[in-house]
């Protein structure tokens, strides 16, 4: 009998750990990329990879610490026991990267370093220079080409996925793509399919992330009939260099090696940074929040920095933007040692040297908590049956998803940090479950399946394909419709979002969908035509970006990286104790009638015009009871004192 | 208004001059593109521009120029290509410094060392090819809980880590005088799978370059790797290996990430040499 095959769509942290495991367990692996793996987005990722560690253990950490920390930084939006799952791989995981190769940064006695991220107390965080992402991908990389070189894995590098093949009940039997260069469309069967496609930031115009990041293989899962979860939750990285191409990364390592946030308190002061006195500078960060100081969860050191300069004028420079984030009161030596790869690149596309004075940043989209819809089966203990089919499985039967495309890990807001380990350990944790299913396929192979299905979803791409080439001329610019929309999202969709504008953007964003489906490609050639694909990228842009919009629009709260000021809770601004009180417990009547109506997955289905349809799914929140995300809020220990209270008694009243 | 009619009014504009290939086996030509100048600009967007306006100086309507790019700040290794007759990523490059040293133009032409696909894409399967012949991995048992990996030394560390940043651009390969060129067509019936084999074939006997030899280096240092560094060792002196140095030390001079391939190449000549005798001896 033929060997049971699986296909996995992306070649960066999450898609690769999956190939080495499936190939450890013998399933004939094929790995699809639009670029070479090992120039995969993972490469970005600077700053580290989060666990529990044997010295934070000794300071009163644990596996139970770091889910909390997830949790509370997320917003309680994750269902906990994947979170759980996780935590408790971590540390197994940096050890088996560190076996891999990783050249995980040392202390001199040779033990590996940590440092401290956002979001938590302790150090948790391993690093491999300031280029972390980059050395896991790479050891990641070098298993896998070991897998090839014994024939367990085939490449399909510089490919484009276009979609599933799926049978008559749904079952996904493979998948069509095209060969960038040659642009020969061919059917591949496969008897499971491991979307690992990564985030979807083209889709803003300009962001951290790398051009191949699309979302066009969600985009088109998605079109196939999966759900897409919790897309209006876009994580906007507090720290990244403006640019003319994109928002380049500097990384929450600056400020977990002890980097400083701050503004002239003298608006606009013309004056050089390290000219600036002490006294005449705006710290906002560590004067707001004295715990966490410059390390605050990513969505809350956004809006202080989008505020300082929206709202209080305080920009440092008048015609754009920014804050400053300084290093350079740090030990030049330290310095090169832990962050040389980011402060490398600030120094190249910059031409100043941040060892010496303070580097221009501002915030950029980053990161997408929301992904494909996939599911979990918990054990009793409230982790995961990681044998079990259903993990990471979607709602379509055989096709899976991991890394940045799922939606399981972050829930309202990532940590910093933990998407590198999210993504290795979806990506191996997916693996046993994988085999399971296609051990229990039912109606044989895909190889098995009837030619027919295979020829008719490839001439359905080819068709397309073609479709687009013989556009007329008279068609729009793609390139112009995509900033357009890349532009109207970073607008209306990021920071800060109001009920009007996402209305009116949702509008403007369905007649952009109209051009892009006119949109005339400059290039009619059939050899390595980038033009078409980007069209055909492009307008599969549209289904998340709309997505993404209505699930702002219809979420009427603030959690995690979604805020609209209009349904910001107040603080307890009292002074009489007695009214301090009654606030504080006006508050938390609020705050759990909110999270009835809100602590919800958003889900999301294309219906047959295309347009998103919005249901809510209950969230497992059975190991850690939602609590008041505090961070900064006005009167704070009072919320926190009445709501441990509240906890208290209803504790005592479940006690029989 | 569109780009090309922006750059001829505005004020600031600089002419681009690209060597393009239709496809592999076709004549190569000159093309030039006018580009208005913005603030923070770099080759990527300049591409990204003439990509939009898809029209050449003389206003005639053209395919947008291919090229390869992801990450963009110069991680992931795919933008190499030859910037005013040096290699090097498009992306680090600023049109304001590439102006500063040749006013008023910019030339891009794609790398020579290896087959033009179109335009400026190139074909680096190659690169990847000597990573498979020398092995470049660790190879573990299983990916089973076994423990951590083995302690390690600052010194090893940051020594690993200057090899470990190689991004497989391929500007040390461009540089190299002894590095040449390969190019095979691929036959009318034959298959892509059986041309792969046909390439792999041909670039296993021919030079594998200053970066695998450091490749070798970086695993050959590792306590696990080292288990296993005759059998890199085998391949660093085998046909195409080490020998074809002709220590010219161009590698050195063009790596974006400054790793020390000369240093590299030293190192892993002296272990090839005390490899072979001891092969020798062992006889």
């Amino acid at each position: 009998m033929a060997k049971k095959r699986v296909l996995v769509v992306g070649g960066g942290l999450a898609g690769l750990a999956a190939c080495m495991k499936l190939a450890e367990l013998d399933a004939d692996v094929s790995l699809m990329s639009l670029t070479r793996v090992k120039r995969s987005h993972s490469a970005c990722a600077q700053g580290g990879i989060n666990s529990c560690n044997d010295l934070t253990r000794q300071l009163g950490d644990s596996e139970w610490r770091h889910l909390d920390d997830t949790l509370y930084g997320g917003d309680f939006l994750q269902n906990q026991p994947p979170v759980k799952e996780l935590v408790y791989w971590a540390p197994q995981i940096i050890d088996l990267m560190d076996r891999l190769g990783v050249t995980f940064n040392r202390t001199p006695e040779g033990f590996r370093d940590q440092r401290r991220f956002g979001g938590t107390l302790f150090k948790r965080t391993a690093f491999a220079g300031a280029t972390t992402g980059q050395q896991l991908l790479y050891a990641l990389d070098e298993q896998v080409r070991r897998w090839q070189a014994s024939g367990h894995v085939t490449k399909y590098e510089s490919w484009d996925f276009l979609g599933l093949v799926q049978d008559s009940s749904g079952r996904c039997r493979g998948c069509v793509a095209q060969d960038l260069v040659t642009m020969e469309i061919r059917a591949i069967p496969a008897d499971a399919v491991i979307i690992a496609s990564g985030g979807c930031g083209g889709i803003f115009g300009r962001s951290t992330n790398s051009v191949a990041c699309t979302g066009s293989a969600v985009s088109r899962v998605f079109q196939a009939g999966a759900s897409y979860a919790n897309g209006e939750f876009v994580q906007v990285h507090p720290t990244a260099i403006p640019g003319a191409d994109k928002l380049r990364l500097i990384s929450e390592s600056a400020r977990g090696e002890g980097g400083r946030v701050w503004v002239p308190r003298e608006p606009q002061d013309p004056r050089p940074p390290g000219d600036i006195p002490e006294k005449e500078r705006l710290y906002f960060l560590e004067d707001r929040y004295p715990k966490y100081g410059n390390l605050v969860p990513r969505d809350i050191a956004t809006r202080e920095i989008f505020n300082v300069c929206v709202k209080e004028g305080l920009s440092v420079d008048r015609g754009r933007m920014c804050v400053y984030l300084d290093v350079s009161h740090l030990p030049r030596e330290m310095l090169d040692a832990k962050l040389a790869g980011i402060l490398e690149i600030y120094e190249k596309f910059q031409g100043v040297d941040p060892r010496a004075a303070a580097m221009r940043i501002f915030p950029a989209v980053h990161y997408s908590m929301g992904g494909l819809w996939c599911d979990f089966e918990r054990t009793a203990e409230g982790g995961l049956n990681i044998c079990s089919p259903r993990t990471q499985q979607t709602n379509l039967p055989g096709v899976f998803a991991i890394g940045e495309c799922d939606y399981q890990y972050h829930g309202a807001n990532r940590l910093g940090a933990n998407s590198l380990v999210a993504c290795i350990f979806s990506g191996l944790s997916v693996a046993g479950g994988v085999v399971s299913y296609v051990h229990s396929l039912p109606n044989g192979l895909a190889a098995e399946q009837s030619a027919a299905l295979f020829a008719a979803e490839r001439r359905r791409h080819e068709a397309r394909f073609r479709e687009i080439l013989a556009r007329a001329d008279s068609g729009p610019n793609p390139y112009r419709v995509q900033a357009e929309l890349g532009e109207l999202m970073t607008r209306v969709a990021t920071v800060v979002r109001h009920n009007g504008e996402l209305e009116q953007a949702y509008g403007r964003v369905g007649e952009l969908e109209e051009e892009a489906r006119r949109a005339a490609p400059s290039d009619r050639g059939d050899w390595a035509n980038q033009n078409v694909v980007f069209v055909r990228a492009l307008q599969d842009m549209f289904p998340l970006a709309k997505t993404i919009l209505k699930g702002a629009l219809a979420r009427d709260e603030c959690r995690g990286a979604h805020y609209k000021p209009e349904f910001e809770m107040p603080g307890v601004d009292a002074a009489d104790p007695a009214e301090r009180r009654r606030q504080a417990e006006e508050w938390c009547d609020l705050f759990e009638q909110n999270n009835a109506r809100w602590l919800k997955t958003t889900v999301a289905t294309l219906d047959q015009d295309g347009e998103p349809r919005l249901a809510y799914e209950q969230v497992d929140t059975s190991l850690i009871a939602p609590r008041p995300r505090l961070y900064g809020v006005v009167g704070g220990d009072a919320i926190e004192q009445s709501f441990a209270e509240r906890q208290a008694r209803q504790a005592a009243g479940r006690k029989p | 208004m569109n780009g090309a009619a922006r750059a001829e009014g505005g004020a600031r504009s600089f002419l681009v001059r690209v060597l393009r290939q239709d496809r592999p086996g076709a004549e190569a030509y000159w093309e030039s593109h006018r580009v208005a100048h913005e603030p923070d600009m770099n080759v990527i967007s300049v591409l990204q521009r003439i990509a939009e306006q898809a029209r050449t100086v003389e206003g005639k309507r053209v395919a947008p120029v291919v090229w390869e790019c992801n990450c963009l700040e110069e991680v992931c290794g795919a933008c190499t290509m030859i910037i005013n007759g040096r290699v090097r990523q498009a992306c680090t490059a600023l049109v304001d410094r590439l102006l500063a040293d040749r006013p008023g133009e910019i030339e891009l032409r794609p790398m020579t060392k290896f087959p033009v696909l179109r335009d400026l894409l190139v074909d680096r399967t190659r690169i990847f090819a000597a990573l498979h012949k020398v092995k470049a991995w660790v190879p573990v048992d299983s990916y089973h809980h076994m423990g951590s990996g083995p302690r390690r030394s600052q010194d090893e560390q940051q020594m690993a880590y200057l090899y470990s940043k190689c991004m497989s651009c391929g500007c040390c390969l461009e540089a190299c005088p002894q590095f040449l060129k390969i190019e095979l067509a691929r036959g009318r019936d034959e298959s892509a799978e059986t041309f792969r084999a046909r390439c792999f074939a041909a670039y296993d006997r021919s030079f594998m370059g200053a970066h695998a030899i450091a490749q070798v280096e970086l695993f050959n240092a590792n306590p696990i790797g080292k288990m296993s560094a005759s059998e890199r060792l085998d391949a660093l002196v085998s046909e195409g290996g080490i020998q074809n140095c002709g220590n010219a030390q161009n590698c050195v001079k063009v790596c974006p990430k400054e790793i020390p391939l000369t240093r590299a190449i030293a190192l892993a000549g002296r272990h090839a040499t005390v490899h072979a005798l001891r092969n020798w001896f062992d006889r």
